[in-house]
């Protein structure tokens, strides 16, 4: 009985885990190759979701679509136009204020994030309204007593996990990943080598946008239900798990980010006055930690400071 | 731009159109208002609201024998209380807006009744259920035509009593609404006795997860979970319960009682129990005409549980205007003396606070996609059975 109840506890934390952590590796990559926080970053995961609910509606009036074909489209969609819109904010917003204080960035992805946000809002047919998402994944389920696993919790973690793994075979193994991990050691010296530095930068918040879609559209299908608001909330936790874990290093921000959904479960379970504190808890732990470990838990390995 | 120049032209043009309609004499024009959640998650319930209210004012201005002509102003409220409070002192600060029909949601009608009395601008409140809103205070200014959530949730506790349930699990929201749900339906149960509440979950009122708090009720093996809050949190509730393979009835409130709370869900809604105040429109008094007047307008959406008592407070503000002229002062002297008024959700009495002093709640299921009131749904006959009723 409490194996099982552990079991779905593990679970449910480790979902919510997957999205705090792919939202965060986005904050790490952009601060990584360009030292900047990227504020819009959650908000841009709101317009992945609302890219894929577009496309979703799409295809059915058009008539088209099956469930895996609607399933592939709407990722697509979602990724696609986000690496785009990550791309359209780095070079247009973010690298033209290299020269500017950093403070500058801060405010000007802050209020962009804003734009973003209630342009769903406004724009979207009844943006302001929580949106129903379809439930594209198997809804299959087995029940072990008090764990019920489903299908497509599982699905969805082994596509989260695909993803980063993904990520790090690319950032590691490849003349990309080479060339993003020598302009986030230093820039001049990656120029001098021959890297094009902007190709490399939009490259990057390309990458970065399209894993904050899928962790949209991945928050839709769990969910099934999405709203303009949920990129704020995703935004500041992802950004808290990048911290925590620390800035610059992706392996900190999947671990901040795992760590963050297990603060909150922990929260909700175990302290006697219930779930009403749990953020209030997991923000507060995060304080702590930032307290005893200023630059994270993964520190970079040439450590800047801001 | 062009287009936006070009409904300008247009609605210049509609008004030089009205103006020179108007006959010589026409009739002085009175402004009202209308405030409800028109964005956002309640949204449905306020623009139901709002339709309903327009109606009434559509039907006074159809109607010869009335002394003014009236201009329906609307604000939304987006069902936060600092949007609200933000509304309401623009509506009370316009001089020229006699009186309003306003909020929907508890945590906005709570937040403004300070602002309504400072300005001296009388209202109605058509759809908030706390307690609070008319009895916290003794303002001449605030009226409700519906009634409060401790009537709500005394019939709540004594049907899952009667079903012969025996353990519940509470999830409100933290605000005074859902606070205020959890308290009074927690002492009814309590009052009754044969049920009792085994776990009470206070979550935030825009809350995405809920599966660690299900989870932890998962491991209690409630009956009932019961939901003290409002619709966009109830139908994730609803769906994450399903999820994580909980198996008990759902027992909302008058919060949940809306049309979209069952597109949300689809099939998964059924069996829901909730309750409000008052009989279902179609059993109201006055209820058949206004569903034919309301769908004789079309529009765009329905009217849902509320709109009849939006109708209802609207209709009494035209009333006293009639009566006494557009002075708000002597609109809240007459709105102090209603007894027994007649109006399409029933005769109307405000007791001392502004209250309308309603007995009649309605229990509703959910059955096959439509809240069906309990006593003649198929739950109630035994004809199907919700989770572990005997």
């Amino acid at each position: 009985m409490i194996v099982e109840l552990l079991a779905q506890y593990v679970m449910n934390g480790l979902m919510l885990g997957m999205m705090y952590a792919l939202v965060a590796v986005g904050f790490t990559l952009f601060f990584g190759v360009l030292d900047v926080i990227q504020f819009s970053h959650g908000d841009v995961l709101t317009v992945g979701a609302f890219t894929a609910l577009a496309a979703f509606v799409g295809l059915h009036t058009l008539g088209l679509g099956s469930r895996w074909l609607d399933l592939v489209v709407i990722v697509l969609a979602a990724t696609l136009a986000m690496a785009l819109l990550g791309m359209v904010i780095a070079r247009y917003f973010i690298m033209p204020l290299r020269a500017a204080p950093a403070l500058n960035t801060l405010l000007i992805t802050l209020m962009l994030g804003t734009v973003l946000r209630e342009a769903v809002r406004l724009f979207y047919p009844e943006g302001a309204n929580p949106k129903p998402f379809p439930a594209l994944l198997p809804r299959d389920a087995v029940a072990l007593g008090a764990f019920n696993l489903r299908l497509d919790n599982v699905l969805m973690l082994a596509a989260g996990a695909g993803v980063i793994v993904g990520l790090q075979f690319v950032l590691s193994r490849t003349r990309l990943g080479l060339a993003i991990r020598a302009v986030a050691q230093d820039e001049e010296t990656a120029r001098t080598m021959g890297i094009n530095f902007t190709a490399i930068v939009l490259i990057t918040f390309a990458i970065g946008s399209a894993m904050a879609a899928f962790a949209g559209v991945m928050n839709g299908l769990y969910y099934n239900e999405i709203n303009f608001g949920i990129g704020l909330y995703l935004g500041v936790v992802g950004f808290s798990a990048a911290i925590i874990g620390g800035l610059g290093s992706v392996y900190g921000a999947i671990l901040g980010g795992f760590l963050f959904a297990g603060l909150q479960t922990v929260g909700a379970v175990l302290l006697p006055f219930a779930s009403a504190y749990k953020d209030v808890f997991a923000f507060a732990v995060v304080i702590a930690i930032m307290a005893w470990r200023p630059t994270g838990l993964i520190r970079e390995k040439i450590s800047e400071r801001v | 731009m062009i287009r936006s120049m070009r409904i300008a032209t247009l609605a210049l043009a509609a008004l030089v159109a009205a103006f020179a309609a108007a006959p010589a004499g026409a009739k002085d024009t009175v402004k009202v208002g209308f405030i409800g959640p028109l964005t956002g998650g309640n949204s449905a319930n306020g623009l139901g609201g709002r339709n309903a209210a327009d109606l009434a004012v559509r039907l006074r201005n159809a109607d010869p024998k009335a002394k003014y002509h009236y201009d329906l102003v609307v604000l939304d409220d987006e069902c936060k209380p600092n949007v609200a409070v933000a509304v309401a002192t623009k509506m009370a600060a316009e001089d020229d807006i006699i009186a309003g029909a306003t909020h929907y949601c508890s945590v906005t009608a709570i937040a403004t009744v300070d602002t309504y009395h400072k300005f001296g601008f009388p209202v109605i409140v058509w759809g908030a259920v706390l307690p609070d809103v008319t009895y916290r205070n003794k303002y001449p200014e605030i009226h409700r035509v519906n009634g409060t959530m401790i009537n709500q949730n005394e019939a709540n506790a004594e049907l899952i009593s009667k079903l012969g349930y025996k353990t519940v699990a509470v999830i409100h929201d933290t605000t005074d609404y859902g606070k205020g749900h959890n308290e009074y339906f927690s002492k009814a149960l309590a009052h009754i006795g044969t049920a009792k509440i085994v776990g009470t979950f206070g979550v935030t009122a825009d809350q995405q997860d809920f599966t660690a708090e299900l989870t932890q009720i998962k491991a209690l093996h409630p009956d009932v979970i019961y939901f003290g809050g409002l619709t966009p949190l109830g139908v994730r509730i609803r769906q994450q319960m399903d999820k994580l393979g909980i198996n008990a009835v759902f027992d909302g409130t008058s919060g949940i009682v809306s049309d979209s709370y069952i597109q949300a869900l689809g099939p998964l809604a059924e069996g829901t129990l909730a309750f409000r105040e008052g009989a279902p429109v179609d059993k109201l008094p006055g209820g058949k005409a206004f569903m034919a007047q309301y769908a004789e307008q079309k529009y765009a959406e329905p009217p849902e549980a509320y709109g009849p008592f939006a109708y209802a407070a609207m209709n009494m503000i035209l009333d006293s205007i009639e009566k006494v002229g557009p002075d708000r002062k002597k609109v809240i002297a007459d709105l102090a003396n209603v007894k027994d008024r007649d109006s399409i959700v029933g005769k109307v009495t405000f007791d001392d606070h502004g209250q309308n002093t309603v007995p009649v709640i309605t229990d509703f299921v959910v059955q096959d996609g439509k809240f069906i009131e309990w006593g003649d749904s198929e739950y109630a006959s035994g004809k199907r059975k919700l989770p572990g009723q005997k």
